[in-house]
């Protein structure tokens, strides 16, 4: 059976007296882009954490398999190096000056900053600052790419369009990706799976899987159903309606 | 304004020197190589001190900075000789060590050194975590967290920091001088005082001003290094 390289199972976790997750088992295939969704402060962004091995369970196993990267929710390249210097760090391992600008050139294409590769974090617009986060973690060696709400500090156009970036990313460098989002779009418009988190103690309420490649239009009739469904799951649209709902708006 | 107060001779002239008067007195001062002693003696005084002030007070704050226990038992400590005037050691230089450079160094170093802990310290703990989990996900040692993470993130602090101190250890030396100094522009504006020549005195002030002024362009050059601008410009 080929391995899930990231598996947590039965996990239990508390901080202090308040309960977490409670025998909550997760796993994600290889390749496979899941989106992980709920109430704020249910424990996305902890299940994350669970995955990149920053914190133990309590009880419980998790497995991570191969090299994990985090974009933050926060703005996390480093402010003092450049555009350049920050996606180099993606390439550390690689020792050859050649092929490490050779690979640093060709993601600098992809994103579209060549021209910005010797300009600072603090000279970039959010949305391309939160690509060169995503060259950084993309680059190199990686396997899994753990995304903690990667663009909900960007205003709504710049986030759709980043999502079609991450899609396009993605063709290049294949990743097991999970992303933690509060945005329902974003989900439904990126995940080939959707895990719907409950309250606190988190468990899955309901697994929503879409059969669609990416990139995909956000108003392609399939994601608009998507995400419906999730707001349904969350108890935010009636499940009733969606049968009256009309693709076509 | 200057020369409007002393053509109107709203104080009588021995006491508020013209213009002409310091000039005079300026270019005696030149010519005597006295004034370039006194700035020679000032300036090693305080590049020493505020030197010394430098590679203990940053290290001593990095070190603070990372570690909360003892950084809560010393920092009340650190707090209370920051808040105390440099100046009040004044008796205790001068009998340990004499008069001359020693004291006004020791007294230089006093004034420098507790502010540039506290920045640092406070510079340290400022920085935010996630620059650290940055580090472990791209295997970052214990060294490079230090050179490549830590160094770099509090640079833009420190280097304010840096300003302000030096400008009072500048405002330190001259004080020094006058009491525990028998050469410098702090012991120049005194010897004035007392040999009743005002015109040098004022010449003294202006020097030191000017001075003042030029050690603060210099650092200020620091301020213009690509890699902390991002701490000015946000």
């Amino acid at each position: 059976m080929n391995a899930s390289p990231l598996h947590v199972e039965n996990v239990s976790l508390s901080f202090g007296s308040v309960a977490v997750f409670q025998n909550l088992s997760v796993s994600i295939e290889r390749g496979e882009f899941v989106a992980v969704v709920g109430p704020s402060g249910c424990g996305k962004t902890t299940l994350l954490n669970l995955f990149s091995q920053f914190i133990k369970p309590s009880t419980g196993r998790v497995v991570s398999v191969g090299r994990a990267r985090m974009v933050y929710q926060q703005d996390s390249l480093f402010p003092w190096q450049t555009v350049s210097e920050n996606i180099e760090l993606g390439l550390r391992h690689i020792s050859d000056d050649k092929e490490r600008k050779r690979q640093l050139t060709d993601m600098l294409r992809l994103i579209n900053l060549e021209s910005f590769a010797n300009h600072y974090p603090h000279q970039l617009s959010g949305g391309m600052r939160q690509r060169v986060e995503l060259a950084r973690a993309l680059i190199g060696n990686s396997d899994v790419l753990l995304l903690d709400e990667p663009f909900s500090s960007l205003d709504y156009l710049t986030r759709i369009r980043l999502r079609n970036e991450l899609a396009r990313m993605l063709d290049q460098f294949p990743r097991t990706v999970v992303l933690v989002t509060h945005d329902i779009e974003e989900a439904a418009q990126l995940a080939d799976r959707i895990i719907v988190l409950s309250d606190r103690p988190a468990r899955i309420c309901s697994e929503l899987r879409v059969e669609l490649p990416r990139p995909r239009e956000l108003t392609h009739p399939a994601v608009v159903t998507t995400v419906h469904e999730i707001l349904a799951e969350l108890g935010l649209e009636q499940e009733s309606r969606h049968a009256m709902m009309s693709p076509a708006v | 304004m200057w020369t409007a107060l002393s053509l109107a001779k709203v104080f009588p002239s021995s006491v508020f020197p013209s213009p002409v008067d310091v000039a005079k007195g300026f270019v005696e001062e030149v010519r005597t190589g006295r004034l370039l002693d006194d700035i020679v003696a000032s300036l090693f005084r305080v590049t020493t001190g505020f030197g010394l002030a430098v590679f203990t007070g940053i290290p001593a704050g990095l070190w603070l900075g990372q570690h909360t226990r003892t950084r809560t038992a010393f920092l009340p400590l650190i707090n209370f000789f920051r808040s105390l005037s440099p100046l009040a050691w004044i008796p205790f230089a001068i009998l340990w060590f004499g008069i001359g450079d020693l004291p006004t160094i020791f007294l230089i170093y006093m004034a420098s050194f507790f502010p540039l802990v506290l920045a640092t310290v406070a510079a340290v703990a400022n920085i935010p975590s996630v620059y650290f989990r940055v580090a472990g996900d791209y295997g970052f040692g214990n060294a490079e967290i230090l050179t490549r993470v830590t160094l770099p993130a509090i640079a833009p602090q420190v280097i304010t920091s840096l300003r302000v101190t030096a400008g009072l250890a500048w405002l330190v030396v001259v004080a020094a001088e006058m009491i525990a100094g028998r050469a410098g522009l702090g012991f120049a504006i005194w010897d004035a005082r007392n040999g009743l020549r005002m015109d040098l005195l004022v010449c003294g002030m202006i020097v030191i001003g000017v001075i003042g002024i030029v050690l603060d362009r210099i650092l200020l050059q620091l301020t213009k290094i690509p890699s902390v601008r991002w701490g000015y410009e946000r």
